[in-house]
This record gives C-alpha cells, sequence and structure tokens, in this order.
C-alpha cells in the first residue's frame, strides 16, 4: 500500500474529522428547475465488454442490444442500452436488472471467443440532466462543444467534468446522462447544482 | 489549449490527452540480449527534435487509446495523427 | 455637488436617472450610463490618485482600458472590494462607493510627494542601485517600506464572498470588438448563417461610435446606424452578443478567454448570477477588430490632472456629456486633435488654442478649426504646465527651424494632447502573430498570422470610418468562408466622416526646459520619464526588452498601453537607430488585469479538488473518527474514543488487532481486472513474480517494476480463474498503474488476447483482522468454508455475504490472521455494518490508516513510496525472493542486470532501534556514522519510517542504510537540531518473524 501523500512521523498532530457528503442527501435536497434539472438514477446492471472481432456480435446478441460500431454512438433496445467507449471496449446497460443473469447469458455465447467480461455495477452512478440549459450546465466543466450538431442525441464518450472523468451521454435534444465513478460523484453533483445557479 | 485528433474520436481538447513520449521505439524483443549500452540509448536517449516530431498520446479520458501524432515543436501545431503500429507519415508540408 | 460641468443635453447617458455615489467620502451624483471618470469629470473632479514612485497628483488621462493614473478601490463591503480598478471603465451604480490608492493621509494631501521632490536622487534603476547593502536590510527595511510607500490599492482583508464560474463555449466567428469594423465583420458572419459571438468589453455595443457627433453611415446619423446594426444582429439566432466581456487572452488553437462582468455594474446584484463569468471560447475563426489607442505626446509637466488625451476629452464631451473643463488646450501632432477641439467647442468647451507640432496643418479638420475661429499655432509645442492639484495654464513655445521661439502662457483648466494612433496588438501578438511597422503610421500593425484570425479596421491602422467598414465587412466574410465555407452577401457602406489622415508622433517633443528638471511623462503608471529612458540608453542599454526592465517602463498593470510606441521613440532618437531595429517587446496576457477569482471559479473550499469517499465513509465519520488525505480520498486515520489522542487511539487499536479483531476500511486500494485467454502470460509480463503455476483460489503477492529496474508498485493478486485475475494496486498508484499495463498491451503487446478493467470503486474492501477473525466471519459466509484447511493464507473464495455476491481474501497486512471482504461498493456499508455487529462480542475494533502502518511496519512491510523513492530494486527492500529469476523477461528484468543495480553499497532496508527506547525518529532523519565528522558529513540513508509499537513498548523504525544488511547489530547517529540519537541497525522485521501468526 502506498500511502505517498501521508505525512506521518513523532508529531502526530494531522487528520482532521470531516463528515462527508451523502450524495442521497444531495439528490433529495435539488430542487427541478425549468432551465435545467438533475435528478440521481437508480442502480443499473453494468457490465464492460472488451474483446476481439469474432465476440463483439454474439455479445450484443446475447444482451439483446447490437455493440455500435461507430465511435463515440449508443444503441438502446427498451431499457438496455449499449455504449461505445473505445474500439474494443463497451459498457453495457441495464437499468433496474442486477449482473449476474446477463454476466452468465454473455459469457455462455461468447464461451472460447476472445473476450472480457467484468461486473462494474457498483462503480458508478448515473445522474439525469434535463432542461434547456443542460449544456450550458455542463459547459461548466466539460470543454465539448455540445451543440446538436457536435454532440447529437445517441452520442456518447468518456470525457471531463472539472477534475473527475465522467462518462456522458445524450438521451434527448435537452437530456443528457452522467455516469461518474462512485467516489467522484458528490464532487460532480455539488458542481453541477452551482452551475445550475442563475442559468 | 491545444484541439488534438484522436483517429477514434475525432478532434477533441487537449485536457482529455496524456502525452506519452517519442513514438516509434519498440521495446527489444529480447532485451537480455542487448549490451548495457544499448539499453540505456533505449530507455533514455530521445531526438528531442526542433520541428517535427513523431510521438505518442493517450486520449486517457476518451476512447482509452494511444496513439501517434507529428507535432511541430515550433510551432506546437499537430500535422496529423495516426493509429499505432501504422508507419510515421512522410511529413513535409508546415503545419498550421 | 451637482454635475456642473454636464453639456446641455445629449450623450448616452440617461438624464432621467441620476446615479448617487461616493468618491473618499465625498457625496456626489451622476447618471446611469456614466462610469465613476465620466460622472467625476461631470463633477470638476481630475485628481484620482497620486503617482507610484514620486507620489504626484494624477487625474484622468483616458477614457478606457489604457488608464493609467485614475486607479480606484471600489467595494460594497470588505468581502466585495476589488482594488485598482480603472475608474474609467467601473460602471456608475446607486449606492457605489469608490476611494483614490496609494496616498496618505489624504489625496490632496499625501506624505509620500516629498519623493517628487527628492526625484533627482530617484532615478531609473534606482532600487537596483540603491537598496544593495546590507542584504539583511532588504527584507527588514527597505522591501516593507517600498511597499508601503510605492504600489497601488490595498488587497482586501475578508475572503471573496462573490461567485465565479467558468464556461466552454464554441462558435464558428469569434468577432472581438464592436466598432465599426466588428461591427461591420460580425455583420458579415451573421448574414453568412455561421454561429457568430461578438463580444465588446464595453457595456455598449459601438465603440468609437458611441462618441460620435456628426458622422453618418448608409444616410444615417452614425449612432442610429449603430442602432440598427445591433438589432440586426440581435434578432438573428445565429448570434451571440456579449457587453461588457474583455477578450483578454489568446491561446493556442484559437482558445480566447474570455471575462464577462455580470453584476459589477448593478447596485442590488442577483445572489443566483455570479460576479464574473471566465469564458473559454474555442473559435474555428477569429476577426480582432480591437481598435487603436490614442498616444499621449511626452512633454514637461504633461502628467497634471487636466491633462488628458484628445479622444477620451471627446468622448467625455460626447457620449457621456461631460465637458473636461471650461477652456481647453489642444496639443497635437494629427488630425484627430482637431476634431476633439470641434466637438469640445460644440459642447460648450472653450478652445484657448491648438498647438501643432506640424509646420503645415492641411487637412480637413484643421480646415474646419480655422473656418470655426479656433486659434490655431502651428510648429508649436506645450514645454510646461502649471497648477498644482490641476492644470491652470500651458506653455506654449514656438519651435524655429534651429531654435525655440518666444514662450508664451496660456490659462486653461483642461490640456487635450494627441500624438495620433496605435493599433491595439495585443490579441494578435498573444496569439504569436508577427508584427510589422508601418512607416506610414509609426506604429506597429499585424503581419504574419499564426493561428486562424485575421485583424479588422483600426486595429491593423485603417481609422478611417468607411475604411473600418469596409475591411470589418470583408473580414467577417472571409472568416465565415474559412470557417465553414459560408459566403456573405456582398455589402457596401456609405460613411461620412471627416478624414483624420495619418500623421502623428513618436517619442518626446521638443522642449526648451531644463533637461535635469523637466519631468516628461511616458508611463504614468510607472513614473517613468523621457530622461529615465535616455539614461538608460547613457548607461548602455540597447535592447527594449533590457530598457524596458532597467526603467520599468510599460511593466505596469496597463503594460505600456500609453506608453511602449513612445519610449521606442525615445530609445530610437537616442540611438539614432530606426524603430524597427530596436525590436518591440511582447504582448502577453490578460489585456487587462483580471480577477483571481474568475480563474478560480467554483473550485474553493469544498469543491477546490474532488473529496473521494468510499462507501463505508458515513459509518466511519458517525464513529467520530479522524482522516487524512490520502491523494484525493479521505481516510480514517484513526477512530478515538471519549478523550483519547491519536497516541492513545492508536495503541488501543493496534492492541486489539493483535489480540483479538479490527475492522479497516481498505477500500481505496486499486483494483484492476485482467481477463483473457493470455492474461497469465500477461501479469508474467508486467510483474516479477511467476504467474503460470499460480492456481486459481490462491493469491500471490506481486512487485511491478518501470522499465528502469526500480519498484513502481506492489500489491496481492488474486487468480479467480485460469483467464481471469483479480489485481489489487496501492491506492495513489491505481491509476498510473492502469495506464503502465494498457500502454504495454496496447502499443508493445497488442497481439495478446487479454483485457484491463478498473475495478476500484466496484468493490469495497473491508479488512478483517485479528486471531478472532475468522469467528466473527464465519457466520456470515454463505458457500465460503474459512477453515485454516479449506481455505490457507493467501487464498480466495467466491460466495454471497448477506446475500450479497463476495469475493474472500485470506490475506494479511498486519501479519495477523486476516481476511479481506470484497462486496460491491453499492453494499459495502450494509456488509460493513454487519461484520461490525458480529464482531461485537469478540470486541471487533475499527482502526484506520495509522494502525494499519504501525502494524505493517512491526512486520517489516514496505509501503511503496515510503520505502521505496523511485530508486529502489526488489533487492534493496527484501523483495528479491518475488523476483522470478527463471523468468526470461518482464518488464524491469534487463535494468536490474545492470551491475549498479546490485553493487554492495546500494541503500537496503533494515530496522533501526534507538538506544533509548521511548525516542520516535523523524521520518526522513539522515543517518551517519559519525556525527562529529567534519562537514560535509558523510550521509548513510535515512529514516523512512518511524512509529511506537505498543506491542513492543518501544519505538521501532525502517530506514534505507547504504550497504545497510551488512551493519547490522552495528551502532549508527541520526543527528537532529537539538542531539544527536543514536540507533542500532537491526533486521527489518520487529514482530513474529516466522509468521506463525497467520494460520492460529
Ligand atoms: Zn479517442
Amino acid at each position: 500500500m502506498s500511502e505517498a501523500a501521508r505525512v506521518s512521523g513523532p508529531d502526530l498532530g494531522h487528520g482532521h474529522p470531516y463528515p462527508g457528503v451523502s450524495l442521497a442527501a444531495l439528490a433529495e435536497g435539488s430542487k427541478p428547475s425549468a432551465s435545467a434539472s438533475l435528478k440521481l438514477l437508480p442502480a443499473t446492471a453494468r457490465l464492460v465488454f472488451r474483446g476481439r472481432e469474432a465476440a463483439i456480435g454474439p455479445a450484443g446478441e446475447a444482451f439483446g442490444v447490437a455493440l455500435p460500431r461507430e465511435a463515440c454512438r449508443f444503441n438502446t433496445n427498451g431499457t438496455r442500452s449499449v455504449l461505445w467507449l473505445g474500439p474494443d471496449e463497451w459498457i453495457l446497460l441495464a437499468p433496474g436488472e442486477g449482473p449476474a443473469p446477463l454476466f452468465a447469458a454473455i459469457e455462455t455465447a461468447t464461451a472460447g471467443l476472445p473476450h472480457a467480461l467484468v461486473d462494474v455495477s457498483s462503480r458508478s452512478v448515473a445522474f439525469d440532466l434535463s432542461g434547456p440549459k443542460a449544456g450550458f450546465v455542463l459547459n461548466q466543466g466539460n470543454p465539448l462543444d455540445l451543440s446538436l450538431d457536435a454532440f447529437p442525441v445517441g452520442m456518447c464518450t468518456r470525457t471531463v467534468f472539472a477534475k473527475s472523468e465522467i462518462v456522458l451521454r445524450r438521451t434527448a435534444p435537452d437530456s443528457f446522462v452522467v455516469d461518474v465513478w462512485r467516489s467522484f460523484a458528490p464532487y460532480v453533483w455539488q458542481l453541477l447544482e452551482e452551475a445550475r445557479r442563475g442559468a | 489549449m491545444l484541439i488534438i485528433n484522436c483517429p477514434y474520436c475525432g478532434e477533441r481538447p487537449e485536457i482529455e490527452f496524456r502525452y506519452g513520449g517519442e513514438a516509434h521505439i519498440a521495446r527489444p524483443a529480447d532485451p537480455s540480449a542487448l549490451s548495457d549500452a544499448e539499453w540505456t540509448d533505449f530507455l533514455y536517449n530521445r531526438t528531442n527534435p526542433k520541428g517535427k516530431h513523431a510521438e505518442r498520446w493517450r486520449h486517457i479520458h476518451g476512447c482509452g487509446r494511444y496513439f501517434n501524432a507529428v507535432r511541430d515543436t515550433v510551432s506546437d501545431f499537430f500535422v496529423t495523427t495516426y493509429k499505432t503500429g501504422e508507419a510515421r507519415p512522410d511529413i513535409e508540408e508546415s503545419a498550421r | 455637488m451637482t454635475g456642473a460641468f454636464r453639456t446641455a443635453s445629449g450623450g448616452r447617458i440617461d438624464r432621467s436617472k441620476p446615479v448617487a455615489f461616493t468618491f473618499d467620502g465625498q457625496h456626489l451624483s451622476g447618471f446611469s450610463g456614466d462610469t465613476l471618470a465620466s460622472a467625476l469629470i461631470a463633477n470638476g473632479i481630475h485628481l484620482t490618485g497620486r503617482s507610484f514612485k514620486y507620489h504626484r497628483p494624477r487625474g484622468i488621462l483616458s477614457a478606457g482600458t489604457d488608464e493609467p493614473n485614475a486607479l480606484v478601490g471600489v467595494g460594497r463591503d470588505e468581502a466585495h472590494y476589488a482594488p485598482n480598478l480603472r475608474a474609467t471603465q467601473v460602471e456608475l451604480y446607486e449606492g457605489l462607493k469608490a476611494e483614490s490608492q496609494n496616498r496618505w493621509p489624504s489625496l490632496k494631501f499625501d506624505a509620500g510627494a516629498v519623493n517628487d521632490l527628492a526625484s533627482p536622487l530617484l532615478p531609473s534603476g534606482f532600487y537596483y542601485k540603491t537598496f544593495m547593502w546590507p542584504a539583511k536590510a532588504w527584507t527588514k527595511f527597505y522591501e516593507p517600506k517600498i511597499r508601503a510607500m510605492a504600489g497601488l490599492g490595498r488587497a482586501p482583508e475578508a475572503p471573496d464572498a462573490d461567485r465565479y464560474s467558468q464556461h466552454y463555449a464554441h462558435c464558428d466567428v469569434l468577432v472581438v470588438g464592436s466598432g465599426p469594423a466588428g461591427l461591420a465583420a460580425a455583420l458579415a458572419a451573421a448574414a453568412s448563417g455561421v454561429k457568430v459571438m461578438l463580444v465588446d468589453e464595453q457595456p455598449e455595443m459601438g465603440g468609437s461610435l458611441l462618441a460620435s457627433r456628426d458622422a453618418s453611415i448608409d444616410g444615417k446619423p452614425a449612432q442610429q446606424w449603430l442602432a440598427d446594426a445591433l438589432a440586426e444582429l440581435s434578432a438573428a439566432d445565429n448570434v451571440t452578443l456579449m457587453t461588457r466581456t474583455t477578450a483578454f487572452g489568446y491561446f493556442p488553437h484559437n482558445m480566447i478567454a474570455l471575462a464577462e462582468r455580470v453584476t459589477e455594474h448593478v447596485a442590488v446584484p442577483d445572489p443566483e448570477l455570479p460576479r464574473e463569468r471566465l469564458w473559454q471560447v474555442r473559435a474555428k475563426e477569429v476577426v480582432l477588430a480591437t481598435g487603436a489607442l490614442e498616444r499621449p505626446l511626452v512633454f514637461p509637466d504633461n502628467d497634471r490632472p487636466g491633462v488628458m488625451l484628445a479622444d477620451s476629452g471627446r468622448t467625455y464631451a460626447n457620449r457621456y456629456g461631460a465637458k473636461p473643463g471650461k477652456r481647453a488646450v489642444i496639443f497635437t501632432a494629427c488630425d484627430a486633435g482637431y476634431r476633439s477641439a470641434l466637438d469640445l467647442a460644440a459642447a460648450g468647451v472653450e478652445i484657448a488654442a491648438i498647438a501643432d507640432l506640424r509646420r503645415n496643418p492641411a487637412g480637413e479638420l484643421p480646415a474646419k478649426a480655422l473656418a470655426a475661429g479656433i486659434e490655431v499655432r502651428p510648429s508649436t509645442a506645450v514645454t510646461g504646465t502649471s497648477g498644482r492639484l490641476r492644470v491652470s495654464g500651458a506653455a506654449l513655445t514656438k519651435m524655429g527651424e534651429y531654435d525655440f521661439g518666444a514662450t508664451q502662457q496660456i490659462a486653461c483648466d483642461v490640456l487635450l494632447m494627441s500624438g495620433g494612433f496605435t493599433p491595439s496588438v495585443h490579441l494578435f501578438s498573444q496569439s504569436r502573430g508577427k508584427l510589422a511597422f508601418d512607416p506610414v503610421l509609426n506604429c506597429y500593425v499585424p503581419g504574419t498570422s499564426v493561428e486562424r484570425e485575421r485583424s479588422a479596421g483600426a486595429s491593423r491602422g485603417l481609422f478611417e470610418l468607411g475604411a473600418a467598414l469596409e475591411d470589418g465587412y470583408a473580414k467577417g466574410a472571409d472568416a465565415a468562408k474559412a470557417a465553414k465555407g459560408a459566403k456573405a452577401p456582398a455589402r457596401a457602406f456609405a460613411a461620412q466622416a471627416p478624414r483624420l489622415g495619418t500623421d502623428g508622433h513618436i517619442g518626446a517633443t521638443p522642449h526648451n526646459r531644463n533637461p535635469a528638471f523637466a519631468k516628461a511623462f511616458v508611463d504614468w503608471q510607472n513614473d517613468v520619464t523621457a530622461k529615465d529612458i535616455k539614461l538608460a540608453t547613457r548607461e548602455g542599454f540597447r535592447s527594449i526588452e533590457h530598457i524596458k526592465r532597467y526603467t520599468t517602463t510599460g511593466m505596469a498593470t496597463d503594460q505600456g498601453k500609453t506608453s511602449n510606441m513612445n519610449a521606442l521613440g525615445i530609445v530610437s532618437d537616442a540611438l539614432k537607430t530606426p524603430v524597427p531595429q530596436i525590436g518591440l517587446t511582447t504582448f502577453r496576457p490578460p489585456f487587462t488585469p483580471t480577477t483571481f477569482g474568475i480563474f478560480a471559479g467554483a473550485a474553493r473550499g469544498e469543491l477546490f479538488d474532488p473529496a473521494r469517499q468510499t462507501a463505508i465513509h458515513g459509518w466511519a465519520a458517525e464513529q467520530g473518527a479522524i482522516f487524512e488525505d490520502v491523494g484525493n480520498w479521505k481516510r480514517a486515520l484513526y477512530f478515538p474514543r471519549g478523550n483519547e489522542g491519536m497516541h492513545e487511539a492508536v495503541a488501543r487499536e493496534c492492541r486489539a488487532v493483535r489480540s483479538a479483531v479490527g475492522i479497516f476500511d481498505a477500500s481505496t486500494l486499486g483494483k484492476i481486472e485482467i481477463v483473457g485467454p493470455d492474461a497469465a502470460e500477461f501479469m508474467n509480463r508486467m510483474y516479477t513474480n511467476a504467474w503460470a503455476k499460480l492456481e486459481p483460489g490462491r493469491l500471490r503477492y506481486g512487485v511491478m517494476l518501470r522499465e528502469d529496474g526500480f519498484v513502481m508498485d506492489d500489491g496481492v493478486v488474486g487468480r479467480m480463474a485460469p483467464d481471469r485475475f483479480h489485481v489489487t494496486t496501492t491506492t495513489g498508484g491505481a491509476p498510473r498503474v492502469l495506464a503502465h499495463m494498457e500502454d504495454y498491451l496496447q502499443t508493445e503487446w497488442p497481439d495478446l488476447d487479454v483485457w484491463l478493467t478498473s475495478t476500484t470503486e466496484q468493490w469495497s474492501v473491508i479488512a478483517v483482522q485479528g486471531p478472532l477473525a475468522r469467528q466473527v466471519l464465519r457466520p456470515l459466509l454463505e458457500g465460503i468454508d474459512l477453515s485454516k484447511e479449506a481455505m490457507p493464507h493467501m487464498s480466495v473464495r467466491e460466495g454471497t455475504i448477506l446475500g450479497i455476491p463476495t469475493r474472500v481474501f485470506s490475506v494479511s497486512f498486519t501479519g495477523e490472521l486476516g481476511f479481506e471482504v470484497n462486496v460491491p461498493s453499492e453494499h459495502g456499508r450494509k456488509v460493513w455494518e454487519a461484520i461490525y455487529a458480529s464482531g461485537q462480542k469478540f470486541g471487533i475494533t475499527p482502526y484506520g490508516t495509522e494502525t494499519m502502518h504501525v502494524l505493517r511496519a512491526e512486520k517489516g512491510y514496505i509501503i511503496v513510496g515510503q520505502e521505496t523513492d523511485g530508486t529502489a530494486t526488489p533487492d534493496d527492500v527484501n523483495l528479491g525472493w518475488a523476483v522470478g529469476k527463471a523468468k526470461k523477461d518482464f518488464v524491469g528484468k534487463r535494468a536490474l542486470a545492470r551491475a549498479s543495480m546490485s553493487a554492495p553499497d546500494r541503500k537496503q532496508l533494515v530496522g533501526l532501534f534507538t538506544v533509548e527506547p521511548q525516542t520516535v525518529l523523524e521520518e526522513g532523519a539522515q543517518v551517519v556514522a559519525d556525527p562529529k565528522a567534519p562537514v560535509p558529513v558523510p550521509m548513510l540513508g535515512h529514516v523512512t519510517s518511524s512509529y511506537h509499537s505498543s506491542v513492543l513498548g518501544r519505538s521501532i523504525a525502517l530506514a534505507v542504510i547504504k550497504g545497510g544488511r551488512g551493519r547490522i547489530g552495528q551502532k549508527l547517529f541520526v543527528p537532529m537540531p537539538d542531539r544527536v540519537i543514536e540507533v542500532e541497525v537491526t533486521e527489518p522485521v520487529f514482530y513474529d518473524p516466522k509468521g506463525e501468526r497467520f494460520d492460529v
């Protein structure tokens, strides 16, 4: 274990109380607004799929949503979606479902084909940011051109929001979903709230 | 903040990328066959040109891919980017 | 006081809306639409500050960004206070409180003015020449005195209570500046249909058109044309108009930084709005229509309040309805001075005389002035002014062919000067474009572009209205075409305005005064005179870059907006060298001073950095844990009970783990899932260890090197299946290790069928450590047999806990029997609480990172980054056993083969016992063999970890010492500032060296 940032020694006067920030409490206290509303999305099964060409088709078939081959696009079928994250990397989303049956089905379909399937359901949480000013709010931490021409509905990408990495996707002209690693979520949420002020 | 053209995702802001040093320096297939001097050369010596420089970048907060770029170290403009494994393009024209 | 100097009518102020404000406590009134400067002028006030070095009284010189003198502090209260604002840019609002700066005790009587009388003692380079000795006096005496006497406003004492926001934006064409050229450019780009942003630093768009009196465009008065053009742009939905927005920086690849002032001008700001916004705009194409700045003339006493730039005087009269005086003398080298004279006369100001440096002023404007009966004196220079806190007269001296003629004193309360115009090339220069010297205009204009931009109008020396409009439109059309291939319809502009011509002057103007005493200011803000610059050239300075630094000309917050060209002119004259050969200093961002707040944005306080919390954080906080920062993570450091301090708490926690059971949140450990048919081969190449024979269900401690052979990271790795590894990394090393692995996989071995996925945040990791760990966990687990036989030390099993899938590791970083329970982090807290409840009857004790550190140090376990510093080989830190000697290759293997990597005098990890057992060494302390050795004392190494060990009842330390393993048993010394501590070198494992406690 490297604790490079740690200060130690006979002088033990370091450390501080830190009550912490509860994401649930933040979400509960968030006021909707006509310009942009922020909502915590419910738990989702999330599977990372990476692999060689031969495994891509069967994986999509088993999941019920084809893995998009165009960069930075996602496919949706019913409640399930598959996001292109890299040329050999996708994330499979199934809101409200448990990961185990999906995992088993895909592993069965891709048995013997070179690939990697990893359950990351708990790794991140997702927010919905919707409203005519959603792009304006996001652009306070994200440097991408979020006009509909440059970032159309159906686009997704890993990118940044302030000092956090996020996965961003546009689900409707005025709706975005921000997926962020769990420990960064309160930080991103609070910055989005700050950005919503006066939007 | 520079604009970098990821061969997979297209033009994206520099903040999504991580620099990866000079490109086209392959790890020797059998390092133990190298003399200390040859190994040192592989490990440390770089061309550091004034002008067109082939270098590695990674779209770390994007598709995650390493790729190569030719950047003019004088103007800081990119001439081109290309996928890892592809040969360095023959670059003559000046960058803008 | 009311506006005694208001014009009878006109201007863009709203005379129906009076605005009350105070200046240095004096209650004054202006109108909505006034700046602080225009309101002061309307009240007859020019004196607004004291100069930087000589504390000379100074007045308002300009009407814009170039203002060097009228710097004021403005604040609603101490938490909303901004010093050093240019009064010419401060918009008036009801109740505004402004104060002058750099004066004591008052503006009208300033004790520092004694510097002015002593000014022969303060030549250029004065600081360098005077404050050289003794060195001590610099910090104790000189610097505080200089800081108190010189300088600008005071920094506010209270934290800034305002909010600031930061925004990214994109457009096809960004037009900077909304004067005639910028407006025309925006009209062209807008008509092309591309996405346009037009930004202007002023509250109103229009630039020079806002001060126009008699110009017309397309048959309409210029101000009417302006209103129509703005209406056209506002109606277009592809155009964004931003006022109060300064383009202050031009960064690579057409990234332009804008500072937008949102609430600064409002009496009662909306708390939901930020005070300012930083915009980082990425524009496909840029049109720079930044206009031009008027040059002052450098003549003796040109800094008296009431001496002002001629076009600024005109702006106050025409735009703000504020007469700069009752009786004016104009000193000019170009036709613009006449335009000001005519406009001021029309506003009701008496024009006493126009002194023109030129022998034969012959343009359209001089002719009009003569026709209007204004006294015009060609070949005449102003050679001095009178008055104390305000100019009361000017000395006009006739210049003959070889000498000076008669001097006449002329009474006046304002003196307007014009040396012509200097294109505002700051942003162009920031963009790294090359400037070209224009010998006709005697100034620099944009030459070769580097970025995708073009300059238009006055910013490239086109000062005539019609030319600026035509050029602006053409540049706007060109930009739209370059951005998107869009085409603008043809459009012509019929402009009528008096021609300004191309005359002007740079450098000092001639005078017949005693050169030893005449102060002709070049740089008002830094108090640099023509004499100072000449002195620098006499002392041997040749390059403008050196002269600038020696004299400080152009180095004030205005970056020499009014002074640069005149300084060049003086140097050129003194060295008899053409201006282009002297060079030009570089313009750097920001164009005008910018608040710190705008750069911080929302990144302050708790939101400065992400504060990463584990799923168990809330539980620990409720238990009163004290946290430490590890990278961005908040980790529980210890859990105090009652009044315990850290020592007591850590001692208790350590005893609990050694004697019963403790529970520890290890969730921050980095985790990577390595999956694929070639997973084991990849592990073999990345780690020093051999992995092929590791059975699924077993764990191994892995060591990772960089290619240079030094330890990079370590961690326990579980083989979940033949093609699946659960890898752990250090907390801080997680992203670095993943990037390192991806690098090799993508660029060296793309043929390997293996893939990496970060699972750091997927898993909460609950470490249960101590002889009773098994009893605590056993009742909760389903599908996992924890018995010694079924699950020996260093194994991993999958099953469920509370019905939740789990991976349980039998692993110990404490030296005791231990398990690490991995569960998906959304269930982390629930599982933690269940384990804690189950452990109650066994005295389960939560412990923090400090206890973890003590326990691992007692066992001699290293922490990468603490025992290693990037130059330690595995053998240096006693990990030689983890290196697979039989492996043909792994990252770092070749480097380990170099002779120096196994030299006997390398620093090696050992233990240290202080001879006095209760003394705890300081981490980082140096270790020497002979503290009495002559300086420099040879250093043997340093202490890397040091704690009090409660189980041993004494202090322990780890250290890296040259040839350390050969020194075990030796006495060495740790010299400290107050004493020398004697230590004995020991084995680095202090507790249970045989490891008998893992499998109790
Ligand atoms: Zn990419």
